[in-house]
Parts: structure tokens; C-alpha cells; sequence
């Protein structure tokens, strides 16, 4: 048994042991849980996947004369942002198109350019155009603004997900005779590949599938700067069925995500195009598990063979919300390329790059080993009550 | 000595009903396989060939279609990976016709074998972070 507060001194010691969730794998095969969770102190996990539920808010100091953002209309490179706040801040979604894109016409149509570029182009430090109208009061009586700003000229741009790291996810496949473009990407006919979205065994959630460390107020890396678990992410439904090894098999727990979006890499957050469905962003999100005992180490050694995915129709069942039975699949064979389904040999290829998670969990182990970044115990633990349920229509 | 050369062929309008790739195999003793052809709303022929025969022949063939103004570009330079762009996530591997994309199982990167590509253009629309390039 050891607590956050005695990691941390070692890791200011420079004495903690901290491996990341590939690496803790080997360790706890050879060694076995006990040796390994009184050896280990820290497990890094990551991943580096679109996710379009993704945004950043920001706040612009005073013009002369002012103007009130609140209430009117503001755009950055054409792209419409949220503006019903106060007068110098509003928002911004990664899915987010310029009014005048052709959106899906012709079909498919390539969204171009989006909120999750202007991101990326924020983060870059390129200039972008600002654009406001609005109406005129007495102490804000300004109606227009145009300017060219980068990311030093906001006083606050802060990256938020109101979801992301999602527990497992969805293989996506195609059952129609035609092909279809989705948010999974471009689906063949007649289960012509299949389409998975989780890094499995280096994913964060599925190193701690019942929310033991990770919770409200965890640091994190965050689009390559320090970000913090803000909340659970929306549609955070951790009563899904799961493994004899407590492992969701579909879709469960979610994180809401914050940070400085002054302090991120460009390298950690791109926009991305996805060809007849829309614009969104790839965030990169590590973040540290605590061995604080036996029971979280077995955790957060699970291994791709042990994480089950649900393989989903996305012609039919998943665009009409009907149940569809195609079965499960782990990790591993997904990652092997080929699955099996129907009896059908089906090639599986990912929208989350391993390669990169693993880097991800590479830099923050070395982030921790420098000192520069302290763990840190959750506030509130995330919810496992919390249901995610279909809209009643009335 | 035999080469096998990918070559983009752009025609001018006024050949486009020539049988020119007849002339090459008929008069050059040349072989080939057809990678892609398109015609421009213009009328301008695009033909993306793979073309194989004798050292001599081929230049011989080559010199033929440069008289008939007909611009050759070798085809291997034509699709770029924009290495900074790339997350090698890996949706381009199961859409390229031609296996021009293989994850390496160890460091589970995409490679892109140049030499493969036949510059059909179908990872350039369905890369996410838009790392593959076009240009001709």
C-alpha cells in the first residue's frame, strides 16, 4: 500500500519506478502483481484519436470603443463561434464549418477546413481572423470588429472536451451493399474492413476500469501541456457489460478534459477531415495511474487479448439506433489487422495511432522522472451510477 | 536490357482518339499496364501507365510520344507523405488498392512504399490529418 502524497516524494527524489502500460505488461508476467505493485509506482497511459466532441473558449480584452461579443456574432477564419457569454468571451467546437462550406454536397464532400484546423492553426501560432457583429449599448457601444489575432493575443484560450478518452469503443463495420462515410471513416461494402478507435491495453480508462485513481482534479498531459480532468465526460455510462476482469465490452466511461491551450503542441493536436462526415480534432491525452495497491496494478497490467470491443453495423444498426448482433473481438486480433466475422475474413485497421500513444506515455513517464510533474489524487471520484440513455421524442 | 518504367502521359486534345498505347506496343515492342486514365472536362487525356521493354525500345517509345506533344512525367514522385502531418493511424491502409501502406507490426507505424502507388488518389481524400499530397 503506498499513497499519491508518498509517490510524489519519491518522484521529487527522483526515486520513483514509473513504466508505462505496455511496459507494466512484461513486469507483471515475470514478476507477478504483488512484486510488481510494491516495485512500480507509476503507470502512464495515453491515447491519440479524433474526437469531435472537442472545443476552446477564449476571452479578448477591450477594444476602443468597446464591443460586446455577448449576444452577437463572432467568427474565426469564417468559422462561427458560440458567442452567448459576456461580452469578451465565446467559444469554439472542433466541428465547427464555415458558413459557406459546401458541407455534403457534393457527396461525400471533404470538409476542408474547421474548427479542429483552427485549433491546430491556433496552437501553431499562426494569425487568424477575428470577426464580430453585434448590437450597440451604452457601455459597449461598438457593432463591429475585424482583426487579425494569433494565440498571445487572447488573454485566456483554454482547450475542453465535454468528452473524451472514451472506455473502449465500437467496430465499426458496413453490412449494405454500398460504401458509406462515416465518422469511423470509409466503410466498404458488404464487410469490406472494419474500423476500431481505442489504443486497448495503453488506453487510460481501461487501465483503471472502475475509476480507482483517475477522477476529478487529475493532472494530465494534454495536447502535449498540462490539462486536468474537469468532470466526466458526457455520455459516461460505466454500467455497461463487462469481463470477468471488470473490462467494459463497449463503450463506458468518459472524461471531460481542461488546459492551457497556450501551453500545447501543435504536434498533439491536429485538426482532421473526415471525407463525407464532417471536421474534428485529434487530441493527445496521457495520464498517470498511481500503483497505489495490488488491486490497481492487476488493472492496469490488462492486455490487449483481455479488452473486448462490439463490432456495430453502421449502415443500418448504428444510424437507426436498432440492436444488432455481429459479437465481440479483442484488441489483439484487431491489431493483428484481420478479423473474423460472419465467418468472413475482414481486414481491421485503426483511427487511433498506437505509435503515437505510446509516445505520448513515453513523454509524460519522462515529464514524471524530470519532477516536472507531481500526481495528483482525485477531488471527487467519476460516477459508476450515471446511465447514458436514448431521447424520449414528445 | 529490360526496364519497367510508371510514366503520367498527358494528352492534348486533339489526340485523344489516337490509339497511341497500340502504336507503342505494335511499333516499340513495348508492354503495358494501364494504372489509371481519366479524361478532363477539357478533353485532355490523363494516362498513367506502367510500360516495360527493351532499354532501347523504351527510349525509342518515349521519343515517339514526345513528338506527338505529349507531356511525360516519370510517376514516382507523385504522391507525397507529408511526414509531419502523418499520426499513422492506419485508415489509409485498408482503402489502397495496391497494399502501398503496411503497418510494421514492432513499431506499429504505416510505412508507404512509393513503389507500389499508383497514384489513384484514394488516400488523399480519406487521410484524416490530410498528410498524403498530390502532384503532377
Amino acid at each position: 500500500m503506498k499513497t499519491v502524497a508518498e509517490i510524489n516524494e519519491k518522484i521529487k527524489k527522483g526515486k520513483a519506478v514509473i513504466v508505462t502500460a505496455e511496459e507494466i505488461i512484461d513486469l507483471a508476467e515475470k514478476k507477478g502483481i504483488k512484486k510488481t505493485a510494491r516495485e512500480v509506482d507509476v503507470v502512464t497511459t495515453a491515447t491519440f484519436a479524433p474526437m469531435c466532441s472537442s472545443g476552446a473558449y477564449f476571452n479578448i480584452g477591450p477594444t476602443k470603443p468597446k464591443v460586446r461579443l455577448g449576444g452577437g456574432k463572432v467568427y474565426l477564419n469564417d468559422i462561427p463561434c458560440y458567442a452567448g457569454f459576456a461580452a469578451g468571451d465565446f467559444l469554439l467546437g472542433a466541428t465547427s464549418l464555415p458558413e459557406n462550406d459546401s458541407r455534403n454536397r457534393p457527396y461525400p464532400g471533404e470538409f476542408r477546413y474547421g474548427g479542429g484546423h483552427l485549433i491546430e492553426d491556433l496552437v501553431s501560432g499562426k494569425d487568424v481572423k477575428l470577426e464580430a457583429h453585434t448590437y450597440s449599448t451604452n457601455c459597449y457601444p461598438g457593432e463591429k470588429l475585424s482583426t487579425r489575432i494569433n494565440i498571445k493575443g487572447f488573454n485566456e484560450a483554454i482547450l475542453f472536451n465535454p468528452r473524451n478518452c472514451y472506455q473502449n469503443y465500437n467496430v465499426a463495420v458496413n453490412l449494405s451493399r454500398e460504401t458509406i462515410y462515416t465518422y469511423m471513416g470509409v466503410l466498404k461494402p458488404n464487410l469490406g474492413n472494419a474500423h476500431y478507435c481505442s489504443s486497448g491495453q495503453l488506453s487510460p480508462l481501461l487501465n483503471d476500469p472502475y475509476y480507482q485513481t483517475i477522477g476529478i482534479g487529475t493532472r494530465i498531459f494534454l495536447g502535449g501541456g498540462v490539462g486536468y480532468v474537469a468532470w466526466y465526460g458526457t455520455q459516461h455510462n460505466p454500467g455497461v457489460e463487462r469481463t470477468k476482469k471488470g473490462i467494459p465490452k463497449e463503450p463506458a466511461g468518459t472524461l471531460a478534459l481542461i488546459g492551457d491551450l497556450k501551453g500545447m503542441k501543435q504536434q498533439w493536436l491536429r485538426g482532421a477531415s473526415f471525407l463525407g462526415y464532417g471536421v474534428t480534432l485529434i487530441v493527445g491525452i496521457g495520464i498517470p495511474i498511481p500503483l497505489l495497491n495490488e488491486e490497481i496494478c492487476r488493472y492496469a497490467a490488462v492486455k490487449d487479448r483481455d479488452i473486448y470491443a462490439k463490432i456495430v453495423d453502421y449502415s443500418e444498426s448504428y444510424p437507426q439506433n436498432k440492436k444488432g448482433n455481429l459479437g465481440k473481438v479483442n484488441y489483439e486480433d484487431l491489431k493483428k489487422g484481420k478479423i473474423t466475422i460472419r465467418g468472413r475474413k475482414v481486414p481491421a485497421t485503426s483511427l487511433s495511432s498506437y505509435s503515437k500513444a505510446r509516445e505520448i506515455a513515453e513523454t509524460l513517464k519522462m515529464w514524471i522522472k524530470g519532477g516536472s510533474f507531481l500526481l495528483t489524487e482525485a477531488v471527487e471520484k467519476l460516477p459508476l451510477n450515471v446511465k447514458f440513455k436514448p431521447l424520449k421524442v414528445r | 536490357m529490360i526496364i519497367s518504367r510508371k510514366i503520367v502521359l498527358r494528352f492534348p486534345p486533339d489526340l485523344i482518339d489516337q490509339p497511341i498505347v497500340y502504336r507503342l506496343v505494335k511499333d516499340y515492342n513495348l508492354s503495358f499496364g494501364i494504372l489509371r486514365a481519366s479524361i478532363t472536362p477539357k478533353k485532355e487525356g490523363l494516362l498513367v501507365l506502367e510500360l516495360t521493354g527493351k532499354k532501347e525500345d523504351y527510349r525509342k517509345g518515349i521519343d515517339f510520344l514526345s513528338r506527338l506533344k505529349i507531356k511525360i512525367q516519370p510517376l514516382s514522385k507523385d504522391v507525397i507523405r507529408d511526414e509531419d502531418k502523418c499520426t499513422h493511424c492506419g485508415v489509409c491502409i485498408d482503402i489502397c488498392p495496391t497494399q502501398a501502406f503496411v503497418l510494421d507490426p514492432k513499431t506499429r507505424e504505416v510505412k508507404f512504399d512509393k513503389n507500389k502507388c499508383i497514384a489513384c488518389e484514394l488516400c488523399i481524400k480519406i487521410c484524416p490529418p490530410r498528410a498524403m499530397r498530390v502532384s503532377f
